[in-house]
């Protein structure tokens, strides 16, 4: 979707500020709600490309006015409303009232934590051949999709090249919607700042997307 | 927004603010469901404080810079190689390992969300996750490095590389001059955070840290 997390390249945020020190999390409650949705995705609520999508779909006004952590208990709570996991009545009561549904892997407990510390697996069996290759010219589509999408606009309608393919990996684009996983051919490909930004770009600057098959075509 | 028709917006510590209300609220309906145990959220959490970190991540650099087979290893399949590294935290399958040269400086961001090394780095700070660094990084990259009170010399090269899926990317940037015979151990004290997103050097050898 056309959102406004899709920032890259807009102008007027201001200057990056790093923090010197800065502790993991600024409050408490910021460290549970990313144990929560840690949890409720390792137990089979969604997986990370729908968590994505809800934080995508909050109101622009929102997204830009909350901090990182508000976002994720927003888009949370929408996800697992949305997904029938708890209900107006439980927001509401601030306790479960509605039964509970069950999960697609069961309850999260304290065995389950070793699990998430490890980086999923994306990669998956290639079910056709890579069209693309390093070295190939590949202009990326000037598509919109209305759901959720890792094509970021500055790219789109602009040539590249092909660093490196990095095999076949779940699409984001299907599974975010319980699609499912359809795995796509995942390429680095590179754009020269130029190309992207006009004649008046500093010359020095090159860009890469991971960009998947679907969103490339040969030039 | 909740169904609650009161409001805390006292600055009264003793308070609790909406948000954390909220997130109280929710902890309560997800364990009282019985889809989460709340010592698991409390082990989670402590999991988070204390095995990652950009500690992990300075082994690997200050490794590279001191085992040529390592390095290239790493640049190679940088899943493989730090897997080959017991002590290091497991990073799962779509590592990418990128190289500082003299002539081409990395920088590395997600313009769509917040994508990045955790277990190479930890959780990323509130910066590399704000509108300023994701929407200017692939537009302004010098820009956003005098941010950072860095600046390269300007016929370098800057490739910013934009976290779109499930790759995560380290950068290994230069080691610093003057730190010939040095440890892995030393070295790996001079590895900054930001040297290996992009957005700083490795500290120099007996500068103030």
């Amino acid at each position: 979707m056309n959102g406004v997390h899709d920032m890259g390249g807009m102008d007027g945020f201001g200057k990056v500020e790093p923090e010197p020190n800065e502790p993991m999390f600024h409050q408490e409650w910021e460290s549970r709600v990313l144990a929560m949705v840690r949890a409720m995705g390792a137990a089979g609520a969604f997986n990370i490309d729908a968590s994505r999508f809800y934080r995508e779909t909050l109101p622009p006004q929102v997204y830009l006015s909350s901090s990182y952590y508000r976002k994720w208990l927003l888009g949370l709570e929408a996800l697992l409303l949305d997904k029938g996991y708890i209900s107006k009545d439980d927001v509401a009561a601030g306790h479960a009232v509605a039964p509970a549904k069950s999960l697609k892997h069961g309850k999260f407990s304290i065995p389950d934590v070793e699990r998430i510390m490890v980086r999923g697996k994306f990669g998956r069996p290639a079910p056709a051949p890579a069209k693309f290759k390093a070295g190939d010219r590949v202009r990326a589509k000037n598509i919109h999709p209305v759901t959720h999408t890792r094509l970021p606009r500055y790219v789109r309608g602009h040539v590249g090249v092909v660093e490196r393919d990095h095999g076949c990996h779940v699409f984001p684009d299907t599974v975010a919607n319980d699609a499912g996983e359809h795995p796509q051919w995942l390429y680095t490909v590179v754009f020269d700042g130029r190309e992207l930004w006009g004649p008046d770009s500093d010359p020095t600057i090159k860009v890469s997307i991971d960009a998947f098959e679907p969103y490339l075509e040969a030039v | 927004m909740s169904e609650h028709d009161h409001h805390h917006h006292d600055h009264d510590h003793s308070e609790l603010s909406e948000t954390e209300l909220r997130v109280r609220a929710l902890e309560s309906i997800l364990t009282e469901k019985g889809y989460v145990e709340a010592a698991a959220l409390d082990a989670i959490v402590q999991a988070y404080e204390t095995k990652i970190g950009p500690h992990n991540g300075a082994r690997v650099v200050a490794k590279a810079w001191t085992d040529p087979a390592f390095k290239k290893a790493l640049l190679e399949d940088a899943s493989k190689a730090v897997g080959t590294l017991g002590h290091v935290s497991r990073v799962g399958d779509h590592l990418v390992a990128i190289e500082n040269t003299p002539g081409r400086h990395n920088m590395v961001v997600c313009t769509l969300c917040s994508c990045y090394p955790w277990e190479m780095l930890g959780l990323p700070p509130v910066w590399y996750k704000a509108s300023p660094y994701r929407s200017r990084a692939v537009k302004d990259p010098r820009g956003v490095l005098a941010d950072f009170g860095v600046s390269l010399p300007k016929e370098t090269e800057i490739r910013v590389w934009d976290s779109t899926a499930e790759t995560r990317f380290l950068v290994l940037p230069m080691r610093p001059a003057g730190t010939e015979g040095w440890s892995e151990e030393q070295l790996a004290e001079l590895v900054t955070r930001d040297s290996m997103i992009g957005t700083g050097f490795p500290k120099t050898p007996g500068a103030p840290s």
